[in-house]
């Protein structure tokens, strides 16, 4: 989808695009390339000339089963953070886009927790749902250590998934009403007129024409729970990746492994894996809606 | 549409006020807890009335974590990275919509690919660039000449380290590039009938035509520029650039100190506030911005 | 006041061609309608006069310049667009204005070029609105507005009237026809709408793939089209047409169990030749049955004005003009009268108007026979001027 009116230039587009293309060289395609670099050499943090060695640095990353442990949390976080926030997400739009009165309220306001910071949340129901006070406390008093999060690595790891998952649910649920309000009313008016009902209409008519939104929204909210910026945030001030590693999502280890153990190459090999996998998600999301991106 | 439904009309109001606690009941939680006394907070069951002890708490939070120096950086932070953003991927989309050369394509996916790799996955290197930025430059020179320069210049502690690397990502220039696309042809065509070039073609026509686009833009950066929190705890080390990220870090409650999550979260608030405020008051942008951005 | 000469103006798109080869000449003042079915070229050619299209081969030449290589600004053409492309972010004013304030006109002396231009196009109240609160008509004046304050040498109009509704398309048409005569400015109209192209044109260019298929005065494209795709695109209800062979001997033309008189000439001329022969639909005659050609009604349509019968004739349907005192039902059988005279011949396989002329009797067809004298007796197919 080319414009036909374009004007007719080489340097004068160069020059528009240069800062951010100077930029984007700067700090993004130079860093990519010494990803590269770093996970198949052996550098000393400080000084000293890299070396050469070939697949080493992934092996030693493959061998650790910390390394292992950390694949497991991050697949488990995605996958239950990205199932919650479409739920969520996905049930709600339905009942707003049904427009009764006070929908446009509600629909302000469930859109507000998108504006918090991945930490912030994080710090935030570190109280609202710490064992000692907040909202579990009284459970806990019932049964004691019906939940302690700072004991048990799996409570912490549901913890940090109810941060992400009150977080982007609010932007699943725009993405979704959005489809939702894109669906042709005649569609629902000829499905009410053959006498169905609200459920059944969602069921049989909303949501298979969803598709294409759900599946966008999955792919996103799947590389968000992997590599996302909350993500990294929201276990740092929530967690700190335990107890016990508990929590201990492969983005948080790289940085763990690099800024606190000084590893530049074994975070760089591990930094490589999680690009192969992001870039597995956008070929899908390529391969399947190209529509997304219409780039001819 | 007219319909009867009182069961389904019953069933969602029951589903929007389950979406209403489960979203806004945590806010409400802050708001309440931080209002109480360091007693209250702690008591067990949790009371959800809010007390007068708010801006007494504001206040202690606010000199505890120097939240004056933090909320300046980040108001700083934020609006720099939303100025360079809604200008820099203005020229770039126009650059690659409205012209005929095949650079327009090269420049497409020189931006394109970076919606792939998020800041955080690229985080060391990219921090290793920003600590030895002549790097390239040093590299080019010994290359073409042999001789091995020692300048070093780095953007650590520096507003210029916390915005320049996340300018540099694909999500404006798309949220333009979409715009433009829409635009007719004869639009163009009829200023450049009218003599008008490119340049004054974007000044004249596309800048005033972008304007809810960039609002958009600008409520959905400044968010995103407000709520960094890895990139700005490597970039900075000296306490005068701390952003409000990092001083949640100094809010709460140590191991063996006070449990006074009532100033914690009254910190937290005054934090949450500023995107908060930005999205609240300008959601018609910012959603709109939201969704054309992901498209 | 400018001439426009356009040589062996070629067009492709890497490629598929769009344009084979054009060439035309218009004269300075001259209103000159370009006519033609969509994606046969015509906007690409407007276009490529303008300056917004790459010419692939062949020259342009405007008051004597080849302008292949000028910007759109440097050739003197303003234009006025199908969607008006008004600057939506700009008052009326500021969109009549703007050529001037992009040339370096001063405020001062833009101001009342403005007003004044405003005035011509009756626009003088809604200077100060904005595009969207103009209804379709006035948005079209504006357009035409920021076309003529640049007293161009030539106007290009491509299909501005296309979307406006039925009654505001007349009024409009008589105002460009009135401006042009004001103006004297040479235009260059592109429309698919031929009741445009009529009462507009000096000249009328009629295109079809990428061709020119006939150009000249409308009337005598209208009398003597050149090609059976110019015979039935001008005229509603279009031309009928028929295949048939000459039968020499009894000076008819055969379809079936159809025997067409033919003019003597014709037979003579083109006995035993397959040709397509066209007649318009006033030109047919229903008689009663038994009489003429028969024919059975299809169905008939009510104008108000007349009726348009349509009728089997043979393999075909034929439509006809009927006064509206004559009563016919679908079924009726009636005759079919196609008076010799107004037939046109036409070349089966390229659909060229053959033109008969006979050394003796000058016998030719169609009303204006400016043609006929050449001294000898044949056919030939007559090329697109």
């Amino acid at each position: 989808m080319d414009k036909r009116a374009v004007f007719r230039s080489w340097w004068l587009p160069t020059a528009f695009a240069l800062p951010q293309l100077a930029l984007i060289v700067l700090f993004f395609y130079w860093p990519a390339v010494a990803v590269v670099r770093w996970a198949f050499t052996l550098e000393p943090p400080f000084g000293g000339s890299a070396e050469f060695v070939g697949l080493a640095n992934f092996r030693e990353v493959f061998a650790d089963p910390l390394y292992w442990n950390s694949v497991l949390v991050s697949l488990t976080f995605a996958l239950a953070g990205t199932l919650s926030t479409i739920f969520i997400g996905l049930v709600l739009a339905l009942a707003v886009d049904r427009q009764l009165p006070g929908s446009g309220a509600v629909r302000f306001l469930y859109i507000l927790p998108y504006a918090i910071a991945g930490p912030a949340a994080g710090l935030a129901f570190r109280f609202i749902l710490s064992p000692e006070r907040g909202l579990m406390a009284s459970v806990n008093s019932v049964f004691p250590d019906f939940w302690n999060p700072a004991r048990y690595g799996s409570h912490a790891l549901i913890l940090v998934i109810v941060v992400f998952a009150w977080k982007w649910a609010g932007y699943t649920f725009i993405f979704l009403l959005a489809g939702l309000q894109s669906v042709p009313t005649s569609l629902t008016e000829a499905a009410a007129m053959d006498g169905s009902g609200p459920i059944r209409r969602a069921i049989d008519i909303q949501i298979p024409l969803l598709a294409p939104t759900l599946f966008f929204l999955s792919v996103v909210m799947m590389t968000e729970g992997f590599v996302g910026a909350d993500t990294y945030g929201i276990v740092a001030r929530t967690t700190d990746g335990g107890p016990n590693h508990g929590t201990d999502v492969m983005v948080y280890r790289i940085v763990e492994e690099a800024f606190r153990g000084l590893n530049y190459s074994g975070a760089s090999a591990q930094s490589i894996v999680l690009i192969g996998l992001i870039m597995i998600f956008t070929f899908i999301q390529f391969r399947f809606i190209e529509r997304r991106v219409h780039y001819k | 549409m007219i319909q009867r439904t009182p069961y389904a009309d019953a069933f969602t109001y029951g589903l929007m006020a389950l979406g209403f606690l489960l979203l806004i009941g945590p806010f409400a939680v802050i708001v309440a807890a931080a209002s109480q006394t360091m007693q209250q907070v702690n008591a067990v069951p949790f009371n959800f009335l809010p007390q007068n002890q708010l801006i007494a708490n504001m206040t202690a939070a606010w000199t505890r974590a120097d939240l004056g120096t933090a909320m300046l950086n980040s108001f700083v932070m934020a609006s720099l990275v939303t100025i360079g953003k809604v200008a820099l991927s203005a020229l770039t989309a126009f650059s690659i919509v409205f012209f005929r050369t095949p650079l327009k394509h090269v420049f497409f996916w020189i931006v394109f690919i970076t919606l792939m790799l998020p800041l955080e996955v690229r985080v060391v290197p990219t921090y290793a660039v920003a600590a030895d930025l002549f790097e390239p430059i040093r590299l080019a020179i010994a290359w073409a000449t042999g001789i091995t320069v020692s300048v070093e210049w780095n953007l650590l502690n520096s507003y210029a380290g916390l915005t320049l690397p996340l300018v540099a990502t694909a999500t404006g220039t798309f949220l333009y590039r979409q715009f433009f696309l829409t635009l007719p042809d004869e639009l163009a065509e009829a200023a450049r009938m009218d003599g008008s070039g490119p340049a004054r073609f974007f000044i004249d026509m596309l800048l005033p035509l972008s304007r809810t686009n960039m609002l958009a833009l600008t409520t959905i950066m400044f968010v995103y520029g407000w709520n960094q929190y890895l990139w700005p705890l490597l970039m900075i080390t000296d306490p005068a650039y701390k952003t409000t990220m990092m001083s949640l870090s100094s809010l709460v409650p140590h191991e063996n100190a006070l449990p006074d999550w009532n100033v914690t979260l009254a910190g937290a608030l005054i934090i949450m506030l500023p995107p908060l405020l930005v999205v609240a008051v300008l959601q018609r942008w910012f959603v709109r911005g939201l969704v054309s951005s992901e498209k | 006041m400018a001439d426009i000469t356009i040589r062996a103006v070629r067009k492709s798109y890497g490629k598929t061609a769009t344009l084979h080869g054009i060439d035309l000449a218009f004269a300075s003042g001259e209103f000159v309608v370009i006519l033609g079915p969509s994606g046969c070229g015509k906007s690409t050619l407007l276009r490529m006069i303008a300056g917004l299209e790459d010419i692939t081969g062949g020259e342009i030449e405007i008051n004597g310049r080849v302008v292949n290589k000028l910007e759109p600004r440097e050739r003197g053409c303003a234009m006025v667009f199908q969607n008006y492309a008004l600057y939506p972010h700009m008052t009326v004013a500021d969109n009549i204005g703007y050529a001037l304030k992009v040339a370096g006109v001063p405020k001062a002396e833009r101001r009342p070029r403005i007003a004044e231009t405003a005035r011509i196009v009756g626009l003088g109240d809604y200077l100060a609105r904005k595009p969207a609160a103009l209804s379709g008509g006035q948005r079209q004046r504006v357009a035409m507005a920021r076309a003529i304050i640049r007293e161009p040498g030539v106007f290009l109009f491509d299909e501005p009237l296309s979307n406006l509704d039925a009654t505001l398309r007349v009024t409009m048409r008589a105002e460009i026809r009135k401006l042009h005569q004001r103006l004297s400015a040479t235009s260059v109209f592109v429309t698919h709408d031929q009741v445009e192209a009529m009462t507009l044109a000096d000249k009328l260019v009629v295109m079809n793939k990428g061709h020119v298929e006939q150009v000249g005065q409308p009337l005598d494209i209208y009398h003597r089209p050149a090609s059976t795709f110019v015979a039935s695109f001008i005229g509603a209800p279009p031309m009928n047409l028929i295949d048939c062979s000459i039968d020499a001997a009894d000076a008819v033309a055969r379809h079936e169990h159809l025997a067409i008189p033919v003019p003597p000439a014709i037979a003579a001329a083109l006995g035993g030749r397959q040709v397509t022969l066209g007649i318009r639909p006033e030109e047919c005659r229903v008689l009663p049955a038994g009489q003429g050609q028969p024919a059975r009604v299809d169905f008939v349509e009510e104008l108000g004005s007349g009726r348009i019968v349509h009728v089997a004739f043979g393999s075909r349907i034929f439509a006809a003009a009927i006064p509206p005192d004559i009563r016919l039902a679908p079924g009726d059988l009636i005759g079919l009268a196609l008076p010799p005279a107004q037939l046109h011949v036409f070349h089966r396989e390229t659909g060229k108007r053959l033109d008969v002329t006979h050394s003796a009797g000058r016998l030719g067809l169609g009303p204006e026979n400016d043609r006929v004298n050449e001294q000898e007796t044949g056919l030939r197919a007559t090329e697109a001027v």
